[in-house]
């Protein structure tokens, strides 16, 4: 009976998902606010009719009554997410929040599927991080002077990653976090945003050709301490955004195609010289040439999302805890053996539909420093997506980045969630100029004597 | 506010900016970000630096969002291929257990022959255990293979349908409600039950291969491997199994077995001089006079027979040595490594199952000697009975080789079909005109060559018979030890092929003393029992 209710559920499921993708690209097509905000409103029902149904499941298969207390503390933090951001930032984008919940409450459906004792953990670090991003938009709002610390930046960002590449407690093979009053701590998550605003700020002043190429070695020590330290995904990350990043400032195409000339030589070199990077392209390559060793992690992923086929296999009749690290590294593979390749495909299709909006958000503000920061952080995101996506399916080498807001992983998850909310305050921020815009247009055609209704 | 105005606005008029400002407007309100310095792209030698309009601008951000649009797409689109491509293949890894987490819900579908024989099946007692039952026991064992102490055969490469259910809607209810496990999908495989038990009757106490596929559709219609074991038995006898001298009794013989074709093959070595001879191949002469020697290398005819004057289809026909050998050295050597390479040797076979690939390994700089071993069947060439199989089957195709299959099809419990195999083409190998000269040539061995004895089934044969010497390990005599593989290529209905038997004795001497003999039987047993 109750592997008959979870088979039905994960179509419902499917639909559910299915539905809340289609609606946040047709929202584009909807003029009229209110339209608008009624659609906002049955995603917001979408999402948690999916959140019901996997508890549902959840409980049936675990049979701990925890879970339904754990159950009613989502769901309260979901809904408290949505009005208070609706509330206090009422002019934030509702697209995004909403995009945020969503990615968020799938992650704490697979996480307490996979384990309930890291699924509490991670709850407990989401409402936290939440708490803190209420406050980000304040902060831009009042500290006018954060477009003029790059230097700081620059020197916390370098000197943080640097200090990781020394001194850090070596996990699984790479060198990325420390203990801090017994949390483990990955500094180069936050250096995501430090570097952002540090190459921003850099860029934004940029006059001359020799203000890039001082931009340019900034942003390459950071790449490089990075690929010392063995974190090849976030070496990635870092180069990607900072290409985009130098792109858009300069408006020159050149720089990109020299820029991706650079990193393909690069890449060619590291594989060269660097035994763990000659591995990555192996397992790549052929995961069963060395099954039972370096390629047993991608393999075990490549079977999960086989086993699930289009509709998943259900929520507990799949077995993604065969992947090592699966939490972290492959959330997806997860998600698309138990909830289904059609699910999972929605899951790109939505951090696809944040990035658009990052972008429009970025477009739209006045402020070039703010501009670029909008768009340096979307396009971390969206790179991140990309690399561990892709990774997972085999699609590209695997580097072992998390899928923002949907694995576990504390770091990453604070730095995801006060990215979106930077990128929201920004928006906040802009709002509010068209806001004083249009009283001083009043004012001064009022002064003249004009008046226009 | 309008986008022109906006626009405008943004642009930097900055001409007009003090006396924008109104007075009574504090400068530090609007400081932020109304009047920054108009955008500029940075200096570059040479250029004049306009300032940049909101336009420009949004142009590249949006090439920066259809990029990251596209990267997103292009992983949408690999799952899509992923789960289109690339799900069986996984899905059938020997490295992946996923499968068998379904054992909690699904009882194991069962494997039918195509005359409806269960040949795999499982038993559900009152207490609800499971136990896998293989009726024909040894007769089957190395196709349908075995679940226990590993996968193997069928039971492998169909893993993930035997544990699907595809039953209708209704039934997964009332099992569900039920809490009983619902019954996997079969397989209805194209062997015939009575071909296979009379293939691994006739070829007895030998070890070897028997493979029967009907030409016209790629259906594999006998597949034997011997020695062979009870797959009932596999936990009780595994020791003995794998032990070193029981002479490998797991390995699938007719798939994975590699051996010097012996004078099959000679139908390759021909078929290059037709090729290399298009106009005049009929003329071919040769006078046989039982040995050649080219440098230190001398090739013999069987039993040392002299067959005197030949042309090519009197070379096949009596499997003459020399003649070949002839041929051989004045061959093409890359032309006709590039023609094995067409007929699939030191390349992929299409089939599911594990299989060895066959080797030919010619090339420019091969010494003669090698040149006129190979061509008639020694040498370094390795083949399986299966790919002879594929060959004949080209051969009396009209030269094309059919996809061989061995399942028809999958149907669920109720016997609702779920898939089905349809024959198709699998590649053109040769003309039909160079078909039907090997055809002829291959009728000729039968009607008065090395497979005469079958010339009187009622039936028209055509064949090839081959002696494949070998060097037996282990010899401790200062004379090399050498030992005969008896082998058979053929089919029967020559004008309208209905069966195609290749067929290996190891160890049985001559093609005409062991070979030939079964594929008689096999040949009987077809036509006294299928009404086509």
């Amino acid at each position: 009976m109750v592997s008959l209710i979870i088979q039905f559920s994960k179509y419902a499921i499917i639909i559910l998902m299915a539905i809340y993708t289609f609606q946040s690209y047709i929202v584009f097509s909807k003029r009229d606010e209110e339209d608008k905000e009624f659609l906002f409103l049955r995603q917001n029902l979408m999402m948690f009719m999916i959140h019901f149904i996997a508890y549902v499941n959840m409980y049936l298969e675990m049979e701990e009554t925890e879970l339904v207390f754990f159950y009613g503390a989502q769901f309260l933090y979901l809904a408290a997410t949505l009005v208070f951001f609706r509330n206090l930032y009422p002019r934030a984008s509702k697209l995004v929040v909403n995009h945020m919940c969503m990615l968020i409450s799938v992650g704490f459906i697979m996480i307490t599927r996979l384990s309930y004792e890291q699924s509490i953990k991670q709850f407990k670090i989401v409402a936290i991080s939440t708490a803190v991003a209420l406050l980000v938009p304040v902060v831009i709002r009042k500290v006018r002077v954060l477009t003029k610390w790059t230097w700081v930046y620059a020197m916390a960002g370098i000197g943080l990653l640097a200090l990781v590449a020394v001194a850090a407690n070596e996990i699984n093979g790479a060198k990325l976090s420390f203990a801090v009053a017994g949390i483990s701590v990955q500094p180069s998550e936050f250096v995501k945003i430090i570097f952002v605003f540090c190459i921003a700020g850099m860029l934004g002043k940029a006059k001359s050709f020799k203000d890039i190429v001082i931009t340019t070695c900034v942003a390459a020590l950071h790449v490089l301490i990075l690929v010392y330290s063995t974190d090849l995904g976030s070496a990635l990350i870092f180069f990607m955004t900072y290409l985009v990043m130098l792109y858009v400032a300069t408006r020159n195409s050149l720089y990109l195609l020299a820029g991706l000339g650079a990193g393909s030589a690069a890449a060619v070199v590291a594989y060269k010289l660097f035994y763990h990077v000659k591995i990555r392209v192996q397992i790549w390559q052929n995961p069963f040439a060395d099954y039972s060793g370096s390629g047993y992690q991608i393999a075990q992923s490549l079977f999960a999302i086989a086993a699930g086929g289009w509709f998943g296999t259900g929520l507990f009749q799949g077995t993604p805890g065969n992947i090592p690290y699966v939490e972290q590294d492959f959330m997806f593979a997860a998600i698309a053996e138990e909830l289904g390749g059609i699910f999972a495909i929605c899951l790109i299709l939505i951090c696809m539909s944040c990035y658009i909006m990052f972008v429009n958000i970025a477009m739209r503000l006045s402020n070039r420093f703010y501009r670029l920061v909008a768009l340096g952080l979307g396009t971390m995101y969206a790179v991140q997506v990309f690399l561990t996506v892709g990774g997972a399916m085999k699609f590209i080498p695997m580097t072992g980045v998390t899928l923002p807001l949907v694995s576990s992983g504390g770091s990453s998850i604070l730095s995801t969630i006060l990215m979106f909310a930077i990128i929201q305050g920004l928006y906040i921020l802009r709002e509010d100029e068209e806001e004083q815009f249009e009283r001083f247009r009043e004012r001064e055609l009022g002064s003249r004597g004009y008046y226009e209704p | 506010m309008r986008d022109s105005e906006r626009e405008n606005w943004e642009a930097g008029d900055t001409m007009n900016r003090d006396i924008d400002i109104p007075e009574f407007v504090s400068y530090q309100e609007y400081e932020q970000p109304y009047y920054e310095e108009p955008e500029r792209e940075p200096k570059k030698p040479g250029h004049n630096n306009k300032p940049v309009t909101k336009k420009q601008r949004n142009r590249t951000y949006g090439r920066v969002a259809y990029l990251f649009s596209a990267m997103f797409l292009a992983l949408v689109g690999y799952m899509v291929y992923f789960n289109v491509k690339l799900t069986d293949e996984l899905k059938a890894n020997p490295n992946n257990t996923k499968m068998d987490e379904q054992k909690q819900y699904v009882v194991r579908g069962s494997i039918y022959s195509s005359d409806g024989e269960i040949l795999a099946g499982t038993n559900v007692d009152t207490d609800g255990n499971e136990e896998r039952v293989y009726p024909y026991g040894n007769v089957f064992a190395h196709v349908v293979g075995y679940t226990t102490n590993g996968k193997a055969g069928l039971e492998a490469t169909y893993n993930t349908d035997l544990l699907t259910s595809n039953t209708s809607i209704l039934e997964q209810v009332d099992k569900g409600v039920k809490n009983q496990k619902v019954r996997g999908d079969s397989l209805i495989l194209t062997l015939d039950s009575r071909l296979q038990q009379v293939a691994c009757n006739a070829l007895g106490a030998y070890r070897g291969a028997v493979v029967v596929m009907e030409p016209s559709t790629g259906r594999i219609l006998a597949l034997v491997s011997k020695p062979d074991f009870d797959p009932n038995e596999m936990e009780e006898r595994w020791e003995y199994l794998i032990a070193e001298d029981a002479h490998s009794p797991l390995l699938n013989r007719a798939m994975q077995g590699l051996y010097p074709p012996g004078s099959t093959f000679k139908i390759m070595t021909v078929l290059e001089y037709i090729r290399e001879h298009p106009d005049d191949y009929m003329n071919y002469e040769w006078n046989c006079e039982g040995y050649l020697t080219n440098g230190d290398v001398t090739i013999n005819c069987f039993e040392g027979e002299v067959h005197g004057y030949e042309d090519l289809q009197a070379s096949i026909q009596h499997s003459c040595n020399t003649s070949m050998a002839n041929i051989g050295l004045s061959l093409n050597i890359s032309q006709f490594a590039k023609l094995c390479n067409d007929f699939l040797f030191n390349s992929k076979l299409p089939t599911f199952l594990p299989y060895s690939s066959s080797s030919f390994t010619l090339n420019e700089n091969s010494s003669n000697g090698d040149i006129m071993t190979t061509s008639i069947g020694q040498g370094d060439t390795l083949v399986t009975p299966f790919h002879m199989a594929l060959i004949t089957c080209a051969v009396a195709n009209d030269g094309v080789l059919m996809n061989p299959y061995l399942v028809e099809r999958i149907e669920n419990t109720e016997g609702i079909e779920v898939s089905s195999s349809k024959p198709m083409q699998y590649k053109r190998l040769m003309s039909s005109q160079e078909a039907s000269v090997l055809k002829q040539y291959m009728q000729s061995v039968v009607e008065g060559g090395t497979a005469s004895s079958l010339w009187d089934l009622g039936f028209t044969v055509a064949g090839k018979t081959g002696s494949a010497e070998y060097e037996v390990d282990g010899n401790t005599g200062e004379e090399e030890n050498f030992s005969t593989h008896s082998w058979f290529i053929g089919f029967s209905n020559v004008e309208d092929p209905d069966i195609v038997v290749s067929v290996i004795a190891e160890d049985g001497g001559t093609g005409r003393s062991a070979a030939v003999p079964i594929a008689r039987e096999i040949f009987q047993t077809y036509y006294a029992n299928m009404q086509y």
